[in-house]
């Protein structure tokens, strides 16, 4: 344990640049799926283009995507970006697509008898009511996105892939646990974060 | 150099990689649907043991692919067999996963009428369960071979080989073309067995709906 004792900086920092691209990636992934999916849960040609497209998205390996951003966005912290939004999005996008759909026909007869406007309706009814949907996929995508940041450190993108990987060129074991041990933790924290949230979400109906 | 003359000038390295990329995702898959499947069946039927597994297969499945590779290599070195084994716990969640609930799920009415016919437990998985499994057993295979063609891409972090390597050595040597070549070969392997195998799960649910 003598190089973790002497490079905590170099940990935190590695740390600190990992939650960051996940928590960018997964702030831009839901500023565009909540439009998006408001907008595919209503139409079925849109919600068709949409969830498929994300879906051959999705299926797309981290380090292919990595690596076919590269000659388009360069090398460092937009292209990793781009991908985990990539990923994030059509995750995000199926489950708040597939809360909103869930929510009973009766109850939108309701809102719209007590004189709702559609917006209030949005905002006070269905959203709401597709929280939890939205929340686990949410999750989902955190645990995702966790993973496949370590992979961005390949593309000089930061993060604690930099540990895995350096470790792995210089054969140093530590480092590669540590790199290793702290991404499962932190994809394991963030999936209970998400998982207890989700518990006290205003439960479906 | 572009990719379409990368490919051209190194037919025989590109064949080498698919190869090896293949043999890694064969084996890896196999050896995770060989520990998986069996599993679920052991387990399925016990409710606190089908509990656990589902617990400790999400535990394994938050798990980065690149940190399972990479902590095994402290214990198995490097080469083809730290990736098959990192690989085979990759698909086993998924395998396992899906086999539980798929035999779970199986309608209780449905057992009893098996039971009742005078049909022996074995009988009764065969010809009964495992059939009405079958939907969701087959969406965890696809599931895990999707991820495990996917994972395969990183072996080379181990020297594992796979078109991984294509993709390191493009960027080491900072051929674009190589690297190309390997991102474009890995991501439509990856789409071709998400596609093949949902097609093969629809055409099997119509089958099986239509019986």
């Amino acid at each position: 344990m003598r190089w973790t004792a002497r490079n905590p900086d170099v940990i935190a920092a590695a740390l600190l640049a990992h939650v960051e691209l996940v928590g960018a990636a997964l702030l831009i992934a839901l500023a565009i799926s909540l439009p998006v999916g408001v907008l595919a849960a209503r139409h079925g040609l849109l919600r068709g283009v949409a969830l498929g497209s994300a879906s051959v998205l999705y299926s797309i390996p981290s380090l292919a995507l990595f690596a076919l951003l590269v000659p388009v966005l360069g090398l460092g912290f937009r292209s990793a970006l781009l991908a985990l939004v990539s990923y994030a999005l059509p995750i995000l996008l199926r489950a708040l697509v597939a809360g909103l759909r869930m929510v009973p026909a009766e109850i939108l007869e309701a809102a719209d008898g007590m004189g709702l406007t559609r917006r209030q309706r949005l905002w006070r009814v269905e959203l709401p009511l597709a929280l939890p949907a939205l929340l686990g996929g949410l999750r989902v995508a955190g645990v995702t996105l966790v993973s496949a940041a370590t992979v961005a450190a390949y593309i000089n993108a930061g993060g604690l892939g930099t540990l895995i990987l350096t470790g792995l060129d210089q054969g140093h074991t530590e480092k590669i646990l540590v790199g290793a041990g702290l991404t499962a933790a932190l994809a394991l924290v963030l999936d209970q974060a998400l998982r207890i949230a989700q518990r006290f979400a205003p439960a479906g109906t | 150099m572009g990719a379409l003359a990368w490919l051209r000038a190194n037919p025989g390295p590109f064949a080498q990689a698919l190869g090896e990329h293949l043999l890694l995702s064969a084996t890896g898959l196999t050896l995770g649907i060989a520990i998986g499947l069996p599993l679920g069946l052991l387990v399925a039927r016990r409710a606190g043991m089908a509990e656990a597994a589902i617990a400790v297969a999400g535990l394994l499945r938050t798990l980065p692919s690149l940190a399972i590779l990479a902590a095994l290599l402290p214990l198995l070195g490097v080469g083809f067999t730290p990736s098959v084994v990192a690989l085979a716990v990759v698909a086993l969640p998924p395998v396992l996963v899906n086999t539980i609930i798929g035999l779970r799920g199986a309608d209780a009415e449905a057992l009893d009428a098996a039971t009742g016919l005078g049909m022996t437990p074995a009988q009764r998985l065969l010809r009964v369960e495992l059939p009405l499994a079958a939907p969701m057993v087959f969406a965890g295979l696809r599931i895990a071979a999707v991820q495990v063609v996917s994972g395969a891409a990183l072996a080379t972090f181990i020297g594992g080989g796979g078109l991984g390597d294509l993709v390191t050595q493009g960027v080491a040597l900072l051929d674009t073309g190589q690297m190309l070549v390997g991102a474009t070969a890995i991501a439509l392997l990856a789409l071709g067995t998400e596609f093949a195998l949902g097609g093969l799960e629809r055409a099997a649910a119509a089958w099986s709906g239509a019986a």
